[in-house]
């Protein structure tokens, strides 16, 4: 009985092995007939995948759906995974398309440099990171040079900043995060470390709940996870609102990329171009918390630097 | 078990001397066929994730330029920073801290439940408490963390200084989880104990209590063992409910109460975010090479356990 139950795992394992694998292959198969005989103009048809930034996910996905009702021959398959895991697959051609928070410039350094160069970026929309605390602190405005206080632990009771005398807890995310890196780039201007006594989540539904429930927490979230059970904080005391953001006065937001490996042809492009169109961009961008890229006033390239539009 | 019940029916048809290529042989002849395919499929399948992870967690050390006792004996992890930093011993003591906290929490209690159900009450413990532990089992690890979460980490933050988060956090989250692991391996021992042993205790005039206490457990204490190594295996490999509760700051904690992280949480926390082929994501697999290791180490104990029994 218990040979033969193992017997079957060992199958049901082998099986589905095989599965994934002719999956895998079937969807590049697909991909490659899609760009190659898809015509541009006419209806476009074929399967594709995208993965990756899950700050992203849920935008790509929603999009998808819209799309794939629109378009019955297209299947678009999207997966989470994190950035780097995107930009990976994207390079490697496992993905179509790769969803990132960074530029893939960021992610893929020194000898990595060149896949970087064969991607073609899409910026599809702008998130936002604001600084959130615990709601009884008792400061809702933070300097830069207080935030570098904070983050970098020279700073560690909430009274020096102007707050009650409360021991600061720091919820952070982890050194490769994408929102982490944005944070460090536009709100600190350096790289932080790991303190003793720190707490590090990936997730931001987890971040939201620890700095909600923990007294003296402080962390940041994307505007989209904003809500009444924590305390967003003034930077240099502006508001982290979508409007400071697209005019510029709020520093602390990215560009939310799709990555491409050379120009997109066929289904793809076509769905990348439905990102970019009013649809998307007017309805499903800013229900979702992100914020269109043609609201911004202004343009940021690799380096950081901001240019008025 | 199919084959040694057709095989006497095979051998009759045999003598009958019906057909040339006698049925039964083709039946062994499939027989073996189907169980060789799986035993080499399951061989090539373990043999190329030990390959996989090991090729990609030595890169590191073989042309990354990390030295193995820095990742063994480091005690700064900075994989972003301008000079990175691959010290993982913070993590080896959560992974270690962690699992052991938990087996000290679960041994006694699966013990003791394994006595209950087997010595004591065996219908209660049969129909009611060997069930619910084994629901245990099915859990998934994503609602352990969020009940630690939601319920462990607060009472731990009102209780003890701290925020709540650490190896005393994870330790009895995965105790929970653990449970059924030494419950069902302990069950199964008290169990196979030959029922003579305790009716001559019995009739020595020993009370229960001298029985369990002077005969039962020391008699079946290899396999209780083997149970609680196979729970701290477990623990060691959970990933996803420890990181909820632990708090993942890379750092050797100065309390049980105080953000720790262990080499799973680090793993799942990273694995995302980085490149494959990256510096940063190549210290992760190392990560889990070592990993891998202290499994086969735990393994390789299961087995020195077990022979153990049979000597007794």
């Amino acid at each position: 009985m218990k040979k033969s139950l193992l017997v079957l795992t060992t199958l049901a394992l082998g099986i589905s092995l095989a599965a994934c694998g002719k999956n895998d292959n079937s969807n590049n198969a697909s991909n490659n007939g899609a760009s190659s005989s898809a015509p541009a103009s006419a209806a476009v048809s074929g399967a594709f995948s995208a993965a990756g930034s899950t700050a992203l996910q849920p935008l790509v996905d929603q999009a998808s759906k819209k799309f794939m009702d629109l378009n019955k021959d297209v299947t678009i398959t999207v997966n989470g995974g994190g950035s780097g895991a995107g930009l990976s697959q994207v390079s490697e051609g496992t993905v179509q398309i790769g969803n990132s928070d960074v530029f893939a410039e960021e992610k893929l350094k020194d000898a990595d440099a060149e896949k970087a160069k064969a991607l073609v970026d899409h910026q599809v929309a702008v998130v936002s990171i604001a600084a959130v605390s615990n709601k009884d602190v008792g400061v809702d405005n933070l300097t830069k040079a207080q935030l570098v206080d904070i983050f970098t632990g020279k700073v560690s009771n909430w009274k020096d900043v102007g707050g009650k005398d409360q021991k600061i807890v720091l919820v952070n995310r982890p050194a490769s995060s994408g929102t982490r890196a944005t944070f460090e780039n536009f709100a600190l201007g350096a790289k932080s470390e790991d303190l003793p006594d720190s707490i590090t989540e990936d997730a931001s539904g987890t971040v939201r709940k620890l700095v909600s429930e923990t007294p003296g927490a402080i962390g940041y979230l994307a505007l989209s996870y904003l809500d009444d059970t924590i305390q967003a904080l003034k930077y240099e005391g502006v508001d982290p609102t979508a409007e400071n953001v697209a005019s510029g006065t709020y520093p602390v937001w990215a560009y939310e990329h799709m990555y491409t490996k050379g120009q997109p042809e066929g289904a793809v492009k076509a769905f990348l171009d439905y990102m970019l169109s009013d649809e998307i961009q007017g309805t499903d961008v800013k229900d979702l918390g992100y914020i269109p890229v043609s609201d911004m006033k202004v343009t940021r390239d690799v380096e950081g630097k901001v240019t008025n539009k | 078990m199919n084959m040694t019940q057709t095989r006497p029916a095979a051998d009759a048809i045999a003598k009958d001397g019906r057909g040339k290529f006698p049925k039964h042989k083709l039946e062994e002849l499939r027989g073996r066929g189907y169980v060789m395919f799986c035993v080499l499929l399951l061989i090539v399948i373990i043999f190329s994730i030990v390959y996989f992870i090991a090729s990609r967690g030595l890169t590191p050390f073989a042309s990354q330029g990390v030295s193995v006792g820095e990742m063994l004996g480091g005690l700064k992890w900075a994989p972003e920073a301008d000079t990175p930093r691959f010290g993982a011993l913070p993590f080896l003591f959560g992974s270690f801290a962690t699992s052991l906290l938990a087996a000290v929490i679960a041994a006694p209690l699966g013990i003791c439940a394994a006595i209950f159900m087997t010595e004591m009450m065996p219908k209660v413990g049969k129909n009611i408490l060997q069930p619910a532990i084994e629901l245990l089992a099915g859990v998934p690890s994503v609602v352990y963390g969020f009940v630690g979460l939601s319920v462990i980490v607060p009472f731990l933050r009102d209780v003890f200084p701290g925020q709540g988060v650490g190896i005393l956090a994870g330790g009895i989250v995965l105790s929970v989880m653990i449970l059924p692991t030494i419950t069902t391996v302990a069950t199964d021992a008290l169990r196979s104990l030959p029922a003579g042993l305790k009716e001559g205790s019995y009739a020595l005039g020993a009370t229960r209590w001298q029985t369990i206490s002077r005969l039962v457990i020391p008699t079946t204490l290899p396999s209780l063992m083997t149970g609680v190594v196979l729970g701290i295996a477990r623990a060691f490999g959970e990933a996803l409910a420890v990181q909820m509760v632990i708090g993942n700051a890379p750092h050797i904690p100065h309390s049980l109460t105080q953000s720790a992280a262990t080499l799973t949480s680090i793993i799942t926390l990273s694995m995302g975010n980085t490149t494959s082929g990256s510096l940063h994501n190549n210290a992760l697999w190392s990560l889990a090479l070592i990993l891998l290791i202290m499994t086969f180490l735990f393994v390789f104990v299961v087995r020195l356990l077990e022979r153990r029994v049979k000597h007794a």
